[in-house]
């Protein structure tokens, strides 16, 4: 080894506790890139293997009733592969131990040989035996919710009929990957599960014998899906057919797209922010490094070191620096990634999980990490050897301070001569000081935009859950019900109001833009589940025309006077041409309101209903869950209290950790930053302040002087760090805008605080570990 | 060892430097023509600020001047040239400072080795830590060596390339002067015993007694030149 590499490995080993901080702040933003890049990739992969393994369809559709016969036709559309008839219906579950009505989708089983299309993925038990009109397979998420086992039975109402069915096996299925109840917004495995049973049993509690009312279709490939959509539409619209859909807009799948999209989206823009901090930081702090070392290296020119051998050796400095940081990254970042993943699949419910992370996304954020340290490092180096060796190994001659006017004010001259030598320094070297201070400015504003979320999410719920609706439960009904139910419903003991809604799927087009966007009919005066603005509140539908979510119209690209091409998937199938009336802003959703009287004409189905809001005196809430229960043709009841808990537990099992993570990592910074600050500064300035200490200075005094520049700079950092994390917020609530939701831009008071406080907090900790260095240093 | 008939080894002709600090002009030489010649042992002494370290870096080629030449060997020294310099002092000069500049992460042995491993025909380390008695030293940091012991490992790094130049900037100036003694008889020995050109700087008088010719600097011109008639030993020396 050359003695040079001895002296490189001495000198990390003596400033190993520098050398870490470094490498902690290149290991932060390298760790989150590689989480990001390998969450998607385990995504991506485990989906599309278990879509495989599993045959999951291509295409969707529903009818009313559709006879046997019919898919066989189904079959031959051109470009399909295989088709299989089905049976899908609601229940609801009358679960032992939980007072609340729980929705169940029912599918059948074929009744012979094993599903062509989705096929379960058996957890427990077995399948359901034909022959055995009682048996049912349920989904794992549920039977975890509710304890369930092979052998349990419960009681459910299937059109009407209360049944006890038997539980023989718990399963997943690529279908309900996220299972979510219509109307929903999160998975709620206690109030909603799937149950599949024999399709005889099905079809005869239901009134479906050699008929059925879902079908699904996987693709020959290259086929033309809008052209089978088209072709399966024509199909089952004499059936009560509502539109067939592709995978895209297969809702656990869609969910599911959504969620990697969002990952995607993510891993671009948390990592470049993260990782662009730690190369400023890096590049700071190398730089600044260097300088120390610029008498040794006019030292090795003077031995006739040449500037390419000079550079290579702090080229390689920095490489094991950044090599350091980017193993420790690799680690964290592979760990967390697999955290992140599994996590997800607490809401994604996949049977197996793909984490097998390639070389991609470690080899980019490695080359990303180490080209931003390189950079910091290489132009301190090229500074270093461009001095003249004779030059570069004196002492840096004092540098020339000028009285300014603010030495000569009044207070200036009020102050002792360590402050004056604290303002004179920042005021000599102002961008350096700049510098220092964005360096910990950087680190708050990334604790801002983590700490935001929190804001953001709590906006988001206060405004959706609080501000926008007033209803205690949502009940959907399988069917279009007569208007003259909300009467029976007022009826109800405990029901204090009902509001009727009614919502129809539909395809809303405008030029060659087309949305499947199903549209909700609001009754004139709507007070529990308004159509609701975020800066307006509640606005009236008005008679005769849309009123479209802003994300929708954007997707569209329709403005408020427009109007566009409406295809209701349902009933007599109308096609129309409706104005768009007013755009509205909301964060969920892309949804589409009209006024329920024009949406029942247009459909042509006289004063229906297709659900209700409720509210429920409290007293006798239980007294109405028992009915609920009871009540034939509900298909769901979405209770508003249960969805803001899902919310909130849903948030803190995912973004609220996360956060934590960003909190740790952005704390790092700040240590890594301030440490470097605080150590550079002392060896900069250790003759300087060994001269004080012989001059009489004590100890407390001498820190004053270095420690006074290091807390000015903190306090001018946490303004600046305000600022730009409330930028970095903005971005980033921009960059995250999706069709499922919009976060609010808020900040609130006390995220600044909170900030500003941990940043603090950092500091004095970084001081505290230089303290015991001053003493020596001093 | 040098008499007046030896070979010039470097030849300085009207070498001027001027730092420009601000609006502010300093003059450091002011045409300075000098001879070293092989083997020769000259001083250089004068006040501070006369321009004696200015003058021996650009002979080391550490500095460029102004203007004027510098011949090495009957060859101009490219002083414009970063790389041409380089590989002058990699080959030919062998500098010791006044704060010795040891590196301290590493040991006696390993900062002469710094300067062999990139030297053409060096001796190897333990033979230069002999010549100045440091023998059995060898795997001593900076720090566990005295402030002499730390000079001459600076000598034995800058003889290890046996240079043919040795340039030595107050060698002693941070030395007391039993210690100074030793450090001068390491440079005397190796300027008797390998024949190396050593220009040596001093504000010292006494120190000029060992040399054979020596260089009076102020106020940036060599003002006189005196040839020792009598080279005294540095153990003879007492200041």
């Amino acid at each position: 080894m050359s003695s040079l590499d001895r002296k490189l490995i001495r000198e990390l080993w003596r400033l190993k506790a520098q050398v870490l901080a470094i490498a902690l702040v290149i290991a932060s933003g390298t760790a989150l890139l590689i989480m990001a890049l390998t969450t998607i990739e385990a995504l991506e992969e485990t989906t599309s293997a278990y879509y495989e393994r599993t045959r999951f369809a291509d295409v969707f559709a529903r009818a009313k009733r559709a006879p046997e016969y019919l898919g066989r036709d189904i079959a031959e559309i051109p470009g399909v592969r295989l088709a299989e008839t089905r049976i899908m219906e609601g229940a609801i579950l009358d679960m032992p131990g939980f007072p609340e009505p729980v929705v169940a989708q029912l599918i059948s089983l074929p009744e012979r040989g094993p599903e062509l299309l989705n096929a379960l993925v058996i957890r427990s038990g077995r399948l359901a035996d034909p022959t055995r009109p009682d048996e049912v397979v349920v989904s794992e998420p549920f039977a975890e919710a509710h304890s369930l086992k092979p052998g349990d039975s419960f009681d459910a109402v299937l059109r009407g009929r209360k049944r006890t069915l038997q539980v023989v096996g718990t399963a997943l299925s690529p279908e309900f990957v996220y299972a979510i109840a219509p109307g929903g917004l999160m998975p709620d495995d206690e109030r909603y599960g799937i149950l599949w049973m024999g399709q005889d049993a099905l079809a005869a509690a239901f009134d479906l014998e050699a008929a059925f009312n879902s079908v699904t279709l996987s693709l020959l490939p290259g086929a033309d899906e809008k052209d089978v959509i088209r072709r399966l539409d024509n199909l089952l619209s004499p059936f009560g057919g509502v539109g067939a859909y592709g995978r895209a807009d297969q809702t656990s799948n869609w969910f599911l797209e959504s969620e990697i999209a969002q990952q995607k989206n993510m891993s671009r823009i948390m990592p470049t922010i993260f990782l662009a901090v730690a190369a400023f930081l890096t590049n700071m702090v190398m730089a600044r490094l260097i300088e120390t070392e610029r008498r040794e290296i006019g030292l090795l020119k003077a031995f006739g070191y040449d500037n390419g051998s000079i550079g290579w050796h702090y080229t390689k400095m920095v490489l094991v620096i950044g090599t350091i940081g980017i193993l420790i990254g690799s680690l964290i970042g592979a760990w967390l990634g697999h955290w992140n993943t599994e996590l997800y699949t607490k809401f994604y419910r996949f049977p197996f999980l793909l984490y097998r992370p390639g070389p991609a996304g470690f080899v980019i954020a490695g080359a990303i990490s180490l080209a931003a340290a390189l950079a910091g490092s290489l132009a301190a180096v090229r500074r270093a050897v461009r001095l003249p060796p004779a030059e570069a190994m004196l002492p840096p001659s004092p540098p020339i301070y000028r009285r300014t006017w603010a030495s000569r004010t009044v207070l200036a001259r009020a102050l002792d001569e360590p402050s004056r030598m604290i303002l004179r320094r920042i005021i000599r070297w102002p961008l350096r000081a700049f510098l220092a201070s964005l360096g910990l400015a950087m680190s708050i504003a990334v604790l801002i935009m983590a700490l935001q979320w929190v804001d953001a999410i709590d906006s988001l719920a206060e405004t959706v859950f609080e501000r926008g609706q007033h209803q205690d439960a949502t009940v959907a009904f399988n069917d279009l019900q007569p208007i003259d139910t909300v009467g029976d419903f007022e009826g109800l003991p405990g029901v204090l109001a009902a509001e009727p809604y009614r919502y129809a799927s539909a395809r809303i087009g405008h030029g060659h833009l087309i949305e499947r966007q199903g549209i909700i009919g609001v009754p004139p005066g709507a007070i529990l589940s308004p159509v609701f603005d975020v800066e307006r509140g509640r606005i009236e539908a008005p008679p005769g025309g849309l009123m479209v979510s802003r994300k929708l119209s954007e997707l569209l690209d329709v403005r408020a006077g427009d109007t566009v091409a409406v295809e209701l998937l349902e009933g007599r199938q109308t096609r129309l041409s409706l104005p768009v009336v007013q755009i509205f802003e909301t964060y969920l959703g892309t949804p589409v309101y009209m006024d329920m009287a024009t949406l029942n004409r247009i459909a042509g189905d006289g004063r229906v209903v297709s659900g209700l809001h409720i509210r429920v005196d409290a007293p006798s809430r239980a007294t109405l869950l028992a009915r609920l229960k009871d009540i034939p043709n509900i298909a769901a009841v979405l209770f508003r209290q249960a969805a803001i808990d899902t919310f909130y537990k849903t948030m803190g099992e995912t973004i609220f950790i996360f956060i934590g993570f960003f909190v740790a990592f952005s704390m790092t910074l700040s240590v890594g930053v301030t440490y470097n600050s605080i150590r550079i500064a002392l060896s900069e300035r250790a003759r300087e302040l060994a001269t004080l200490r012989v001059l009489g200075f004590s100890r407390w005094e001498i820190s004053y002087i270095l420690l006074g520049e290091v807390s000015i700079l903190t306090w001018v950092a946490i303004p600046l760090g305000a600022t730009i994390g409330y930028g970095l917020a903005w971005y980033m609530t921009s960059a995250f805008e999706t069709e499922l939701y919009r976060v609010p831009l808020v900040v609130r008071d006390a995220t600044y605080g909170k900030a500003a406080l941990i940043a603090l907090s950092a500091t004095w900790f970084a001081l505290q570990s230089c303290d015991g260095a001053s003493t020596i240093w001093i | 060892m040098e008499n007046e008939a030896s070979a010039i080894a470097l030849e300085a002709r009207k070498l001027t430097k001027i730092y420009r600090m601000g609006t502010v002009e300093v003059h450091a030489l002011r045409g300075v023509d000098v001879d070293l010649r092989q083997g020769e042992l000259v001083v250089l002494l004068g006040p501070s600020g006369s321009g004696k370290s200015t003058l021996l870096n650009i002979l080391g080629g550490l500095d460029m001047p102004t203007s004027g030449s510098v011949m090495f060997r009957d060859q101009p020294l490219a002083l414009d040239s970063e790389r041409a310099l380089n590989l002058y002092r990699r080959n030919h000069v062998g500098f010791v400072f006044q704060f010795y500049n040891l590196i301290p992460s590493l040991t006696a042995r390993e900062n002469v080795s710094l300067v062999t491993e990139i030297a053409t025909n060096p001796m190897p380390p333990i033979e230069a830590l002999t010549i100045v008695g440091l023998g059995d030293r060898l795997d001593h940091f900076p720090a566990q060596l005295s402030g002499g012991e730390q000079q001459r490992v600076a000598i034995a790094r800058a003889i290890a390339k046996r240079p043919d130049l040795l340039l030595c900037d107050e060698p002693t100036g941070a030395l007391d002067s039993k210690t100074g003694i030793l450090v001068l008889d390491a440079i005397l020995r190796t300027n008797r015993e390998l024949g190396t050109t050593t220009a040596l700087i001093t504000h010292n008088a006494v120190i000029a007694e060992i040399a054979n010719r020596v260089l009076y600097f102020a106020d940036g011109r060599i003002v006189e030149t005196r040839r020792n008639a009598i080279q005294r030993a540095p153990g003879e020396l007492a200041w």
